[in-house]
């Protein structure tokens, strides 16, 4: 058993940039624990550009973006472990894991962040019927046996969901002379950020069905064809609608999961719908010690914001270690009316600064205004022509808005109708 | 040496593999597809049956009885995962007692030892989120669970560490009798010859007896459809819960496996394709909706998988068990469907002595019925981990992070005799990929792995047997 300061779980983009900012914040005793065998997690298979807008000023591929980050880390000298898998945690800051190296390590931390990222949803959690041939990939897996490992997963293909990954993986198949014959969209809106349905579909001629789904998939041995149908408003398969579609590949892109695994043992509380902890403004989850950014807390659609996120989330776990941690009540951040999460959940009463918040409407709105009302008065109001629950909505309230949610008694963030 | 061919390598032709390998034989298991349990044996409901639902004076209820009681014993030396949970049968109307009369009758007569019938409030004070509308229900502690394809490779393993051959992907499709000896002819043409083979076929059973023999059988492939949660759902039963039986089988079940998920289904329906191992929409939702009548608090957000098992129901009814004919040495187990995986065991030594008494065959010195399964690191203490980890560093690689599977295992799975050849031959002996992501993390690394150990290239590793390959090329 040996003990460290702080141990960051995970090595890609949220790890990384936590592991710089808790350094930066005068934290030395840092070790960052990565199952794979390289820094920059998920990153490293996003070989498409557009990373990095927000925090670099410039487009950058996912190895790109990631290794700016791990030069960061090794300027730094921060210490990390590679092919290393964390088997468990605990509430006491308890950390097991194993490598092939150095076998089972048990390390004692003051502070613990998880960066564990997140999973992509499998083909069982969506319940479609038929064969259980071979070519049925997620999307990411498809993303890194071509990227990564070099071979054509399938030439065919049918996409299930048009999260980003998918409406990426429409492209990058093209691009490897697969036939990408249709994305297929269970609601009528796509999960995924507009400009990649125009940059890798529409720019392909790929079509995009909405409110469509795939009812049945035939094949021995490999896949065949798929059915797809339409569905009705409560999702449920139109009968009569069906049509089949040859192909030897179904790609799902049909939602990621915060990978909240080691959370549980730790007894970190929750939120059923983020899937991720439930934080307070120091991205510090219900059980001491133990702070949450990235993925695993709730899934981003740009590292941009990962990057940002972490960077606060490390600074604070910093902080926590020396002992300045906020201490005393929080004030609970609610979200309603249209918008379905907000994080961070709890704010403390004590302290200045800036509060950012992060959100995501539950459908599409048109002409609504973005509100954070203190005992029913808007402190913050952000006009907005369009929101959808394929991007991330962010809201910065400033030194004065932050102080009057910190010392109101119901803070919500809502959507509310343009006046007109 | 007399030779006794085996055709099929589901647990019946495993299991009677593995007892006939007591004797001084030289044996021969044939398999039409690539692996071991890959029919019936892979997908059903795991259940170890206590023996009061078969017809008293069947073969059914003597094998079911006496297979039962093998399980202890067996599960230790063949170290596969075996739990005496203990089964329901649920009774919801008060009309319907009579029934539930009758199958306690029944068991008592079959001989299940410690079967009672209780109130729908104990059922629920031992399992809680039982339906309240739960009247009255039959307990049955000699009721267990089981892996069912850890089972049969366990057997398989032990049969091959004990001399027995395995050849797959051969497929008999004809029998001949050829003097005192059979003839198995192949699809491809080629034949082997035997003093005695045992006809372990099946869902096929029916029409290799019907090549050779006058007493003609037929099998009807009844289908039955299931949902696997995560074992998160795991709290939800630890007892196996059966509603009571209709003519067309057990009901749907909500039970747990031995590794902590509760299984939902089967349904019951017959088609004609053997082969069929499609789900359907309606099926699962049948499945689903059913289990809720047992466990209304069930959610589909649990679901990790679905899956279609076929039964191989005769058309009689029974157990076919025994000699098709005088004259020529056929020895069949015929409409092995539930509870078949129970009575395997029971079954498997009647088979090794008929065969043995026909043959006159003295005993194999050298049987040793111990196999070791391989070590399991997700179960394993923190001592042993560390230690196992000092012995072969690859047990150091997590490789399926859902249920915790290293390299080591993986390896060891695939080079162990009657090993893994593929995804979905790793996933049955090591678990790999069985877990809440359904191998979309590991499954480009178990493939990686499976193509290093077997010298082949990624492009020719298949999910299960051939045409089953995952990757179409490379990128160019």
């Amino acid at each position: 058993m040996s003990v460290k300061n702080l141990i960051i779980i995970g090595g890609g983009p949220a790890g990384l940039a936590a592991a710089k900012s808790a350094y930066d914040a005068g934290e030395r005793d840092i070790l960052i624990l990565e199952r794979e065998d390289k820094l920059g997690g998920i990153l490293n298979q996003c070989i498409h550009n557009g990373f990095g807008l927000h925090t670099f000023k410039e487009e950058l591929t996912g190895p790109e973006y990631a290794a700016r980050y791990v030069d960061e880390v090794l300027k730094r000298g921060i210490e990390y472990k590679l092919g290393t898998t964390v088997l468990s945690i605990d509430k006491n800051r308890r950390v097991t894991c194993a490598n092939e190296k150095d076998g089972l390590l048990v390390y004692d931390a003051k502070a613990i962040i998880l960066a564990c990222g997140c999973r992509e949803r499998p083909r069982g959690a969506i319940n479609i019927a038929g064969c259980r041939a071979a070519g049925i990939f997620s999307a990411g897996t498809a993303q890194k046996l071509i990227n990564i490992d070099g071979y054509m997963p399938g030439k065919e293909v049918v996409i299930l969901g048009s999260g980003d990954i998918g409406l990426i993986m429409a492209r990058r198949m093209t691009f490897q002379g697969a036939k990408v014959k249709a994305v297929v969209e269970l609601m009528p809106y796509s999960s995924g950020l507009n400009r990649n349905i125009v940059q890798c579909l529409k720019d392909f001629d790929i079509p995009l069905l909405f409110s469509h789904t795939v009812v049945e998939i035939k094949g021995k041995g490999r896949v065949s064809s798929v059915v797809i149908a339409e569905v009705d408003k409560n999702l449920n398969p139109i009968k009569g609608t069906e049509q089949e579609i040859k192909c030897d590949t179904l790609l799902l892109s049909v939602g990621l999961l915060p990978e909240n695994e080691l959370s549980k043992m730790a007894d970190v509380k929750l939120s059923p719908v983020t899937g991720g902890a439930v934080v307070d403004d120091d991205m510090m989850t219900e059980t001491d010690g133990i702070f949450a950014c990235g993925n695993v807390l709730h899934v981003h659609d740009l590292v941009d914001f990962v990057s940002e996120e972490s960077e606060w989330a490390g600074a604070r776990a910093a902080a926590y270690i020396k002992g300045e941690k906020t201490g005393g009540e929080c004030v609970g951040i609610e979200a309603t009316d249209g918008v379905r999460y907000v994080v961070p959940q709890f704010a403390h009463r004590e302290g200045e600064g800036t509060l950012k918040l992060k959100m995501r409407v539950g459908n599409v709105f048109r002409n609504v205004r973005l509100c954070v009302n203190c005992d029913g008065e808007d402190v913050y109001s952000k006009k907005c022509m369009i929101v959808t629950p394929g991007e991330m909505e962010t809201i910065t309230l400033n030194e004065k808005q932050t102080r009057a949610l910190k010392n109101c008694k119901k803070a919500v963030v809502c959507l509310k109708a343009v006046e007109k | 040496m007399k030779k006794v061919l085996i055709i099929g390598a589901g647990v019946v032709g495993c299991s009677v593999a593995r007892e006939l390998s007591r004797y001084d034989v030289q044996i021969t298991v044939v398999e039409k597809a690539n692996d071991v349990a890959c029919g019936t044996s892979k997908a059903n409901s795991g259940v170890v049956h206590g023996g009061f639902d078969a017809k008293p004076h069947s073969y059914k209820a003597w094998f079911n009885v006496r297979g039962n009681e093998m399980f202890d014993k067996l599960s230790k030396e063949l170290d596969f995962p075996f739990k005496r949970n203990g089964a329901y049968v649920l009774c919801f109307d008060e009309s319907k007692w009579g029934d539930l009369k009758k199958l306690y009758d029944q068991g008592v007569e079959n001989g299940v030892k410690g079967i009672k019938v209780v109130t729908g409030d104990e059922v629920r004070q031992r399992e809680p989120y039982v339906s309240q509308e739960v009247k009255g229900a039959l307990w049955c502690p000699s009721s267990g669970i089981v892996s069912p394809y850890e089972m049969t490779i366990a057997y398989a393993e032990n049969a091959a560490d004990n001399g027995v051959e395995f050849i797959f992907e051969k497929t008999v499709v004809s029998l001949k009798r050829n003097g005192s000896k059979m003839t198995a002819v192949f699809e491809d043409g080629d034949e082997i010859i035997a003093d005695a083979i045992v006809n372990c076929a099946g869902l096929h059973s029916d029409e290799l007896n019907n090549t050779v023999s006058d007493k003609k059988y037929n099998i009807v492939p009844r289908k039955g459809e299931y949902m696997l949660l995560d074992k998160t759902a795991g709290y939800l039963t630890s007892t196996t819960l059966f509603q009571l039986p209709t003519a067309m089988g057990k009901g749907i079940l909500v039970v747990p496996s031995v590794h902590g998920n509760i299984l939902l289904g089967p349904t019951a329906v017959d088609i004609e394709d053997k082969e069929c191992k499609d789900t359907t929409y309606d099926g699962l939702a049948e499945a689903f909706d059913k289990a809720r009548i047992t466990m209304p608090s069930l959610t589909k957000k649990q679901v990790i998988t679905q899956f279609t098992g076929l039964r191989a129901h005769a058309d009689a009814g029974d157990f076919v068990v025994g000699w098709a004919g005088e004259e020529f040495p056929l020895y069949n187990l015929i409409g092995i469907e539930s509870p078949g995986l129970t009575a395997a065991p029971a079954l498997a030594v009647q088979a090794a002595e008929d065969v043995a008494d026909y043959l006159a065959l003295g005993f194999n010195d050298k049987f040793d019925p111990i196999r070791k399964g391989i070590p399991c690191f997700a179960t394993m203490t923190e001592k042993e981990r560390a230690e196992i980890i000092k012995k072969n560093p690859l047990y150091g690689r997590i490789v399926c992070r859902c249920e915790v599977v290293t390299e080591g295992e993986i390896v060891d799975s695939i080079n162990r005799p009657v090993g893994a050849k593929d995804l979905d031959g790793v996933k049955r002996r090591t678990r790999a990929g069985m877990g809440r992501c359904q191998s979309g993390f590991c499954s480009e690394r178990v493939m990686e792995i499976i193509a290093r150990e077997r010298g082949i290239d990624m492009t020719e590793v298949t999910k299960s047997g051939k045409g089953s390959e995952i990757l179409v090329g490379r990128v160019e």
